[in-house]
């Protein structure tokens, strides 16, 4: 069975202390009931992605039945930063199952609830505890750091490389009113700011932020019953997982889960694998940090290994490039709600196949498909999933 | 903070809520006042002789008798085998530098440390291991000869650290 996305909603991502959780959630839920024309009877299921931990609920699916009136089941999903793709991917598979017709996935993150040290310890946390945090204190920016210096020495990229994809995502999240950041940089503001991780800067990393996003899935069976006509597809979607311990791995200059979840999506939506842009209209890439977005142009083949940093050098991943990425400012600029972030960027993959993206920011949009790239951890989940305008 | 948590004091007393405005927004912040400490019980009951060997300056590690295969950290039990019959062997303490990264921006519970370095070498029997780097990091680069030294560390108790080795 075959499964759409009807409907979104998302929030202004940033510091959301002017509402508590239900109500940010709630803002991302009414705006995706609205968009998909559906009310809280029409809902077979729900499912909602949230990490939690920094803010005060933890029954949010419970407390969300309750305040948005839903009284069907529902489910938590947790997958570390990829959480939101899980939620989507827990939707989609009860759909093509057909146990249910139409599910909400709401992922709602308040991660500002909490002092931003606190923040820090906490998602230190999301690797082998043991072996790698209890004792020697890595954070989570140091992670991907240990995997930017050794891109840096295999392939001679530079500090300035990374910052470039911090100029490009701060560029396009300008234009997006949903963006935490909405201001333009300097590659020398970025390389000025102080060193989180080395190499990593401040404007190296994604921030700390609040914020939801809802997408209404529903079956082809009720797109058709419903006469929808604004919808995306689910092509297909690969999941990977990576070693929790980052030592237990072969390389640092690729996520295998990112690489093993593309070729499953790719295979199962019939793109080549060897030039999988050409299919392709555009991409949001999981930017938590600057060089895991060129890592993930080569673990998503859009370039070869070695040559994702001339992607940016070039300007390739622009509109008009090779392939446009995070067009909505990305995780960098656009902000990163954990349990959100993988929700959000199926939001932006309907608005940009459906043309709906923000002067200045919209795709040019001609093979009517569209990839996100949503990782857990530093690899230690990824999900890649293709939208399309066409059901296969 | 300090001057959030002032706030919520003195409104506890004036207003009888512990509230706050928010710096940035003005929105008003209920501050909760429940405090949840958390610190976990890990058992290492399993692989205790690695502690041992720690103590005596050794770094041992686990291997499967029958498939032979080397596991770092040790584990109890062998996937590949499926069977826990597991001999304890002593690491070379030599290898090769593979990533390296100095966090600038430390958690609170590593406050006391000044930016440390934290790195991944592979050591010469293969398995690769993460842990602080001694010396200056600029200095350094993966591909870098290290060792492995036992010492302890600020908190008191014993642990392992990657040494450079000079030449």
């Amino acid at each position: 069975m075959a499964v759409a996305v009807i409907g979104v909603g998302h929030t202004k991502f940033g510091n959301r202390r002017d509402v508590n959780v239900p109500e940010l959630a709630w803002e991302a839920m009414k705006q995706a009931f609205d968009s998909a024309n559906v009310e809280q009877k029409d809902i077979d299921f729900f499912v909602v992605g949230t990490a939690g931990l920094w803010s005060s609920e933890a029954a949010v699916p419970s407390l969300m039945a309750e305040y948005a009136k839903l009284g069907v089941g529902s489910m938590r999903v947790e997958a570390a930063c990829a959480t939101g793709s899980a939620a989507i991917r827990v939707g989609y598979t009860a759909i093509e199952s057909g146990e249910a017709d139409v599910v909400l996935v709401l992922g709602v993150e308040k991660m500002q609830e909490s002092p931003n040290p606190t923040v820090i310890e906490i998602i230190g946390r999301f690797g082998s505890y043991f072996w790698e945090f209890e004792n020697f204190g890595l954070t989570f920016p140091a992670y991907y750091a240990l995997h930017a210096t050794a891109y840096m020495a295999k392939y001679n990229a530079t500090e300035e490389d990374f910052a470039r994809v911090a100029v490009k995502n701060h560029y396009y999240g300008a234009k997006n009113p949903n963006a935490q950041f909405q201001k333009e940089i300097t590659l020398e503001t970025a390389l000025n700011s102080p060193y989180i991780a080395w190499p990593f800067k401040l404007y190296d990393c994604s921030p700390i932020t609040d914020g939801a996003a809802a997408v209404v899935l529903a079956s082809e069976e009720k797109v058709k019953e419903w006469g929808i006509e604004e919808k995306v597809w689910i092509l297909s979607q690969g999941v990977g997982t990576g070693t929790a311990n980052l030592s237990k791995r072969e390389t640092f200059t690729s996520l295998k889960s990112a690489a093993f979840a593309a070729e499953l999506a790719y295979k199962k939506a019939g793109i080549d694998m060897d030039a999988p842009y050409k299919q392709l209209d555009g991409a949001n890439v999981h930017d938590c940090f600057t060089a895991a977005e060129i890592i993930a142009y080569e673990d998503l083949r859009f370039a070869k290994r070695g040559e994702g940093v001339e992607l940016i050098r070039n300007e390739q991943t622009y509109i008009g490039g090779r392939i446009p990425v995070n067009l909505d400012g990305g995780l960098k600029a656009k902000g990163h709600p954990i349990g959100a972030t993988g929700v959000s960027q199926a939001v932006e993959a309907y608005k940009q196949l459906l043309s709906k993206a923000e002067a200045g920011r919209q795709a040019e949009i001609k093979n009517g498909r569209w990839l996100t790239h949503n990782v857990g951890g530093t690899g230690h989940y990824s999900y890649v999933t293709i939208y399309s305008l066409e059901k296969r | 903070m300090e001057e959030f948590k002032k706030a919520v004091e003195r409104n506890i007393a004036e207003y009888g809520f512990p509230v706050a405005l928010d710096e940035k927004t003005g929105a008003m912040q209920w501050v909760d006042m429940r405090k949840l400490e958390l610190s976990y019980l890990i058992c290492i009951e399993n692989i205790a002789p690695f502690f041992e060997g720690m103590r005596e300056g050794k770094l041992l590690t686990t291997k499967c008798k029958r498939c032979g295969e080397l596991f770092f950290p040790p584990q109890k039990d062998c996937p590949n085998c499926r069977v826990s019959e597991m001999e304890w062997v002593e690491l070379k303490k030599e290898g090769v530098l593979e990533t390296l990264t100095v966090v600038f921006v430390r958690p609170p519970s590593f406050a006391m440390h000044d930016p440390y370095t934290v790195a991944i070498a592979k050591l010469d029997d293969g398995v690769r291991i993460t842990a602080w780097l001694r010396g200056d990091p600029r200095k350094v680069k993966p591909g870098q000869r290290v060792r492995v030294e036992i010492s302890r560390r600020k908190e008191g108790y014993l642990m392992y650290e990657l040494v450079p080795i000079e030449g």
